[in-house]
């Protein structure tokens, strides 16, 4: 349960390696949490024990975004073992190749960043409905407002990913879960290594941070950095010729 | 019986849960009911939602309300039998023409007889008679199993000292059998005074409280420096008749005149207004217009219940909601006491009427609040960045100076707050097993507490 101040005592990352989903554990940090649950897909490989999330006990358990059929059982089984999950991060996804070659690559990656988000949200909102409360978070990408020609296959998941989230959010209303649909630009991670920084480039900490403003918040939906919301607001009705200008 | 699907929160507005809430009669209440309602996530009642935090509510489970149930005075044994859905506004509208008042009120007659006992409440004065559990002869308990029991600190010390200040998780109260206190009038004789800083308020208290059935000092939580702590102080009595009349020739007709007002209530959607000018501005004023020292006669709303006149006034901090932080230190720990007043004024966190108060003894209740010492409580906005930070310092504090927090004004402790505070939460968990043993009454504090 979250506490006055919005402090979670358990939270569930879905996708337990990334970077991102870890920064937010650490900005999420409190007296209040308890239990961290990262869901990776070789737990034997995380080494919980040099990890520190304040005074949380740190779980690492099996998770793939792939298997749709075991997503379910999954979150009952952590629910059964860890009680109410008070915030859920769904921070797994890949950014793949980009692609005109690659069908089965390309459909690959439909697979986990959205065919995968869809199963876990929905057998995340139906704990959450379950237990009355609790907050879902999706990160989705800036890539997903407006698909250009270098990645448009990472960006048409998560433009899925994205409707998904928001749809998911107005259903849920009323229920006491909700959803927080994230939209991060270019983060120096390593799902972007190698890759040059986009103009107004964060680290993880700094999507972190607008996570968990936004949770005390209650937002539907966080930018990160904040300032997108209104250069994507611009960028969404640039002509076509300036947008493929714009795409390196 | 009426069932619904509705998002709860406390009074402070935050942390709200969604859950089945069951509108019912007290005869509506058996086992049968109790096994429809059972599922892995359990019952709580809930009165008229003023505790602050989420000891009533209960996420994806059910929530209970009894509806109001009959109010039978016996005049001469000064007791009365009340259904637990009753609160006290009723009770007190039918008492106080009669020559009766409540042995306890808190600073507000919304709350019902059940959240009394179950909060173990306390009023302004606890230094003179204790507190609500203290003035209840008998209470009737539903049990897990779907059993009404009756139950006397005699019968079943155990059970009635965890129900006392348990949080309503040994049962839900359907009725009780409370003591009052006969009254002339109904309006009560007040010394006030201000006070011009914390150090000169203690000492003022400490001398003068057993005067007087009632005393509370009203801090401002926003000035520092030698004015740190500075305070209307009001101590006062019920007033007899002739010190009514000598006041007021014409009150002598109805001397038990009971009708409290009521101001248009607070609008929803209005945004926070208890900035921190707003409440600097709005604390000058209000020490500004107290009287260096003064007598006067004042009625029971003026004196015990002022918020009450303005309806759903927990709007004011629009919607991220509020949080009242109310602990207890022993007298020793003035100093305790000072650095807290301090670090709050000087944290730019907008605090709005503070309130300070002595306690006398403990009642018995397992997980009863007031225990010698002061008292303080503290209105904080929720919403405000850095306020988990502060309160985690304030707790610490509290609990090195051998205080605790008041669980019906709990938002944000930690299980590790709550057994620092009290000494004989082993005792309580032992006794809620015996008569909960599959953990049938439920709510998010206990959840969030580990109260199981």
């Amino acid at each position: 349960m979250n506490n006055a101040v919005k402090q979670p005592q358990t939270v569930l990352v879905l996708g337990g390696t990334s970077d991102i989903g870890r920064a937010i554990v650490s900005a999420l940090v409190s007296p209040a949490l308890r239990q961290v649950i990262l869901a990776v897909r070789h737990p034997g490989e995380v080494d919980v024990d040099s990890m520190t999330f304040g005074n949380a006990d740190i779980v690492a358990v099996a998770f793939d975004a792939k298997d749709v059929s075991s997503h379910e059982a999954l979150v009952a089984d952590l629910a059964d073992r860890f009680g109410d999950l008070d915030v859920v991060v769904q921070a797994f996804g890949q950014l793949g190749a980009a692609g005109l070659d690659d069908p089965v690559a390309a459909a690959e990656l439909a697979q986990v960043n959205y065919v995968g988000a869809v199963s876990t949200g929905l057998a995340v909102a139906g704990r959450l409905r379950a237990q009355g409360h609790g907050t879902l978070v999706v990160l989705s990408s800036v890539a997903g407002v407006r698909t250009r020609a270098s990645n448009f296959v990472y960006g048409s998941t998560k433009a899925g990913q994205d409707a998904f989230a928001t749809g998911l959010g107005h259903a849920l209303h009323g229920s006491g879960a909700k959803v927080m649909t994230v939209r991060p630009g270019f983060v120096r991670s390593a799902m972007t290594t190698g890759l040059d920084d986009a103009p107004f480039a964060v680290d993880p900490a700094d999507v972190a941070e607008a996570v968990a403003r936004g949770l005390r918040r209650g937002s539907a939906v966080v930018w990160a950095p904040g300032v997108l919301k209104i250069v994507f607001g611009l960028l969404r009705y640039a002509p076509d010729m300036v947008w493929r200008k714009l795409d390196r | 019986m009426r069932t619904r699907q509705q998002e709860l929160t406390g009074w402070g507005r935050t942390a709200p849960s969604n859950a089945t809430v069951v509108d019912l009669d007290e005869r509506e209440l058996d086992a049968r009911t109790l096994r429809d309602w059972s599922s892995d996530r359990g019952v709580i009642a809930r009165g008229m939602g003023r505790a602050y935090g989420d000891p009533a509510q209960n996420g994806g489970g059910t929530v209970v309300r009894l509806a109001p149930g009959p109010i039978v005075l016996d005049p001469a044994s000064a007791t009365v039998t009340v259904g637990a859905g009753v609160g006290l506004d009723e009770l007190m509208r039918h008492i106080v023409p009669r020559g009766f008042f409540v042995p306890v009120s808190p600073g507000t007659r919304f709350v019902t007889i059940g959240g009394a006992i179950a909060s173990d409440i306390h009023g302004k004065n606890h230094h003179a008679d204790g507190s609500f559990g203290s003035h209840v002869e008998s209470f009737t308990l539903m049990l897990a199993d779907g059993v009404r029991q009756a139950v006397t600190p005699m019968s079943d010390p155990d059970l009635w000292w965890a129900t006392v200040g348990g949080m309503g998780l040994t049962g839900i109260i359907t009725e009780a059998t409370v003591r009052l206190l006969p009254i002339e009038t109904s309006r009560c004789k007040v010394l006030t005074e201000r006070v011009p800083n914390l150090d000169a308020l203690l000492e003022r208290m400490t001398a003068g409280d057993h005067l007087h059935r009632y005393s509370v000092a009203w801090v401002d939580m926003v000035s520092t420096g030698s004015a740190l702590g500075r305070s209307v102080l009001t101590q006062g009595d019920h007033a007899d008749y002739d010190e009514l009349v000598a006041e007021h020739p014409r009150a002598g007709d109805d001397p038990l005149a009971f009708h409290p007002p009521q101001l248009p209530p607070v609008p929803p959607g209005v945004p926070n207004v208890l900035s921190r000018l707003a409440v600097r501005s709005f604390n000058e004023l209000w020490y500004r217009r107290a009287p260096r020292a003064r007598w006067s006669i004042e009625t029971i709303t003026g004196f015990f219940h002022p918020l009450d006149m303005i309806g759903h006034w927990n709007r004011l901090y629009g919607r991220a909601g509020f949080i009242q932080y109310q602990l207890v230190v022993p007298f020793e720990a003035v100093d305790t006491l000072r650095s807290i007043v301090e670090t709050v004024a000087l944290s730019g966190n907008a605090s709005f009427l503070a309130v300070l108060k002595r306690f006398g003894p403990e009642s018995g209740g397992m997980l009863s609040f007031p225990t010698p010492g002061w008292t303080l409580t503290l209105d904080l906005p929720a919403g405000v960045d850095g306020l988990g930070g502060l309160i985690a310092d304030l707790d610490r504090r509290v609990l090195d100076a051998g205080g605790r927090h008041y669980l019906a004004k709990d938002a944000t402790a930690t299980p590790e707050i709550i057994r620092g505070g009290y000494p004989r939460l082993d005792e309580w968990l032992a006794v809620r097993r015996r008569v909960d043993p599959s953990g049938v009454w439920m709510s998010d504090q206990a959840r969030r507490l580990d109260l199981y």
